[in-house]
């Protein structure tokens, strides 16, 4: 609709002068912040002016060519109400959230469009992360970006520390345990296409709490579009956190995101990613087991059409005796897209008693998909027990056949099979509308001619 | 309405060889043949060629239901015309609920018209008479809530694809050694669930085995004996008993010829 356009935001970044000195001067003239965070964020400029960008040289960008993206054509975001068009056009996404959890948090183009009701918090603190450290700044100096293997890890990581704008704080306080799962919302519309936010959890000693964190893309045009995000989680100890994390950007996304969680003594924590949309993403998704006794269980659904390309590298850090992760993957491609799994388990020599297990398999349905799964373990400790396993294989004609002789055409035959591979995963996820937004989502792909 | 399969000189290859020499064989509803021979004599490569596998050629002949030539078919439009098979090793599908795949078959067993992506039978009729059909049969409800034969016993498999028979009330069922690898319990268990299909909806069953076992308890009234790729002895239930008591060494001085393409066969 013409009338839609016409009151539609502009870019919400400048078009041109990339992540230049002067941008990054302009930035933080633009930040109402105290003075440890704009230091915090100068060192990490300066880590990325001497960073150099990724190129294949790098063991993890062997298989992920970045050189399409033009960083020059983004910049910093502009900070801007969300236009009335761009709500309308996040809505359907945040009514299913709403519909689904308590309450939750929105960010339209990188800028708050939706508090959360105070009131179905549970007890719970959830804010965006600017409102968080004029409230909360203690908390956030201790454990915003303090980490330097989240900080400099690559170029993209210190962008994202120097110029994160957006996201949300999840702070639970000592035994608070919030029944109700709460949502938090990403989204670029219209005419955005830049978003650098930073979801920092912290829960506190015996606390509880599970957050659904969404990232997508709605009514926006066929331009490209930027995100650089980060992760961090802190489990306390003997705390729980059910985290998920569903990434649908459009397929003219570049996608990057570091994440890490930070486990306590006696800890848990449950991780689902869903990775389905973007033209390319690069995620480093982190488990470190720091207390004895924490547990970690991650789960991944990946699912690629078209030209997509996914690359997730996962670790499962053991560093303290006694601990436990369990990892499992699975990825569907699709036409010529491309899934690149790299996991590591890492034991440290202290680590005694660790019990760490990582799979990944794919199921590649077209001639031209191609998925590389690429497990590994790197242990110091000598009492310990690790398994892992990738596989990527075709859909399983037998099964077809089966199905086939019972009545049920080829297509459905594929697809019930495409939704089986994926229910061992599905089966671990406790929460009933993610398990729902998953399988949606893949019949959905799987569907798409 | 009785309904007609008839297999004409039907040959069959896998991998080029040659496996069924001209296989020919006559059924009617509510009839129960059986199908008889040694290891190897080529049983289950008619049950595979019949229900339409992709890796058995027919290399001449026909299957004619009710005069339709099937043999051009898809497997699914196969069992929608009527066909079942009930498989000798069930493939296994994870993560998959025998409710739901059972679901998506009857829906399409029984609307043959329907086109992908319209709805599926109403889900409460649906159970209910899930629920009735495993009663009858044995089967603990959560049954339904497995995965399809993953994990499943040998038995647990067999009476999961007489479950399914049942549902799919079929013109035409093939029996693929249902009774190997189960105890007589079992076997006795399946047998009844058989019969009851058939003698509610009118299937004529073949009963391919090479055990006289099950033939106690699913009658036949025609029993063929496969050998060397060609059925060679066609009779009544009286073979079965001359099977169990001298073995298949008469059909092989009977049929020299035969038992030549038996143990081409059987390396």
């Amino acid at each position: 609709m013409s009338s839609a356009t016409t009151i539609n935001a502009p870019p919400n970044s400048a078009s041109v002068g990339g992540f230049s000195e002067t941008a990054f001067e302009a930035f933080l003239a633009t930040r109402d912040e105290p003075a440890w965070l704009i230091e915090r964020r100068r060192q990490a400029f300066a880590k990325f002016q001497a960073t150099p960008w990724p190129t294949a040289r790098d063991e993890e960008w062997r298989r992920t060519d970045i050189r399409g993206l033009k960083l020059d054509t983004f910049g910093p975001p502009i900070l801007s109400e969300p236009s009335p068009a761009d709500r309308v056009a996040a809505a359907p996404t945040i009514d299913a959230l709403a519909a689904h959890y308590a309450t939750g948090i929105a960010h339209i183009n990188a800028s708050l469009s939706q508090k959360a009701d105070a009131s179905k918090l549970g007890g719970a603190v959830l804010l965006d992360l600017a409102s968080a450290i004029k409230l909360h700044p203690e908390l956030i100096k201790k454990h915003l970006l303090t980490d330097p293997a989240t900080v400099e890890a690559d170029a993209l990581s210190a962008l994202h520390a120097a110029f994160w704008t957006g996201g949300t704080l999840l702070y639970v306080p000592k035994g608070v345990k919030v029944e109700a799962p709460l949502y938090s919302l990403i989204c670029l519309a219209g005419q955005g296409h830049v978003d650098l936010d930073h979801t920092l959890v912290i829960l506190d000693e015996g606390a509880e709490a599970t957050l659904v964190r969404e990232s997508t893309s709605r009514g926006r045009d066929d331009s490209p579009a930027f995100h650089a995000g980060g992760i961090e989680l802190f489990v306390g100890a003997g705390a729980k956190l059910q985290f998920v994390n569903i990434q649908n950007w459009d397929e003219q996304t570049w996608h990057f995101s570091r994440e890490r969680a930070y486990v306590s003594q006696n800890a848990e924590i449950q991780w689902t990613v869903g990775g389905l949309g973007s033209r390319l993403a690069k995620v480093n998704q982190d488990v470190a087991l720091m207390g004895e006794k924490a547990n970690a269980q991650v789960n991944g659904v990946l699912f690629t059409t078209g030209k997509q390309h996914l690359a997730y590298f996962t670790r499962q850090d053991h560093i303290a005796p006694h601990t436990t992760s369990d990892l499992l993957y699975k990825g569907g491609l699709k036409d010529r897209s491309r899934i690149v799994w790299k996991g590591m388990i890492k034991v440290e020599k202290d680590a005694q008693r660790t019990n760490a297990y990582q799979k990944d398999d794919n199921l590649v349905l077209s001639n031209q998909a191609r998925a590389d799964s690429i497990p590994g373990l790197e242990i110091e400790a000598n009492d310990v027990r690790c398994t892992h396993g990738a596989t990527a294989g075709r859909v399983d004609e037998e099964m077809i056949f089966y199905a086939q002789a019972r009545g049920v055409d080829r297509a459905t035959a594929i697809r019930l099979i495409v939704e089986g591979f994926f229910a061992n995963v599905y089966d671990r996820i406790t929460l009933e509308p993610v398990r729902e937004t998953l399988r949606l989502a893949v019949a959905d792909k799987l569907g798409r001619r | 309405m009785t309904k007609l399969l008839e297999i004409k000189d039907l040959h069959v290859a896998i991998d080029g060889k040659e496996i069924l020499k001209g296989v020919n064989l006559t059924m009617r509803s509510g009839e129960v043949h059986a199908l008889m021979g040694p290891n190897g004599s080529g049983k289950s490569t008619l049950s595979y060629a019949i229900a339409g596998h992709p890796n058995y050629e027919v290399t001449s002949g026909e299957v004619l239901l009710d005069g339709q030539d099937i043999l051009e078919l898809e497997a699914d439009e196969r069992a929608k015309a009527g066909l079942f098979l009930a498989f000798q090793y069930p493939t296994s599908i994870p993560g998959v609920t025998v409710a739901n795949f059972l679901r998506h078959a009857v829906t399409n067993v029984r609307n043959p018209g329907r086109k992908e992506g319209e709805d599926l039978v109403p889900m409460r009729d649906f159970r209910k008479e899930l629920r009735a059909e495993m009663d009858e049969l044995g089967m603990d409800p959560d049954f339904a809530r497995r995965y399809l034969n993953e994990g499943f016993s040998g038995g647990e498999k067999k009476r999961a694809e007489v479950l399914q028979l049942a549902m799919l009330r079929p013109a035409f069922a093939i029996l693929d050694e249902t009774d190997s690898g189960l105890d007589i319990d079992a076997v006795r268990v399946v047998s009844e669930g058989v019969n009851k299909v058939a003698a509610k909806v009118g299937t004529g069953v073949l009963v391919i085995t090479h055990y006289q076992r099950i033939l106690t308890y699913i009658k036949p009234q025609f029993v063929h004996i496969l050998y060397g790729g060609k059925i060679v002895e066609d009779g009544g239930p009286e073979l079965v008993d001359t099977l169990e008591r001298e073995g298949y060494d008469w059909v092989r001085a009977k049929y020299p010829n035969d038992a030549k393409a038996e143990d081409a066969l059987s390396v």
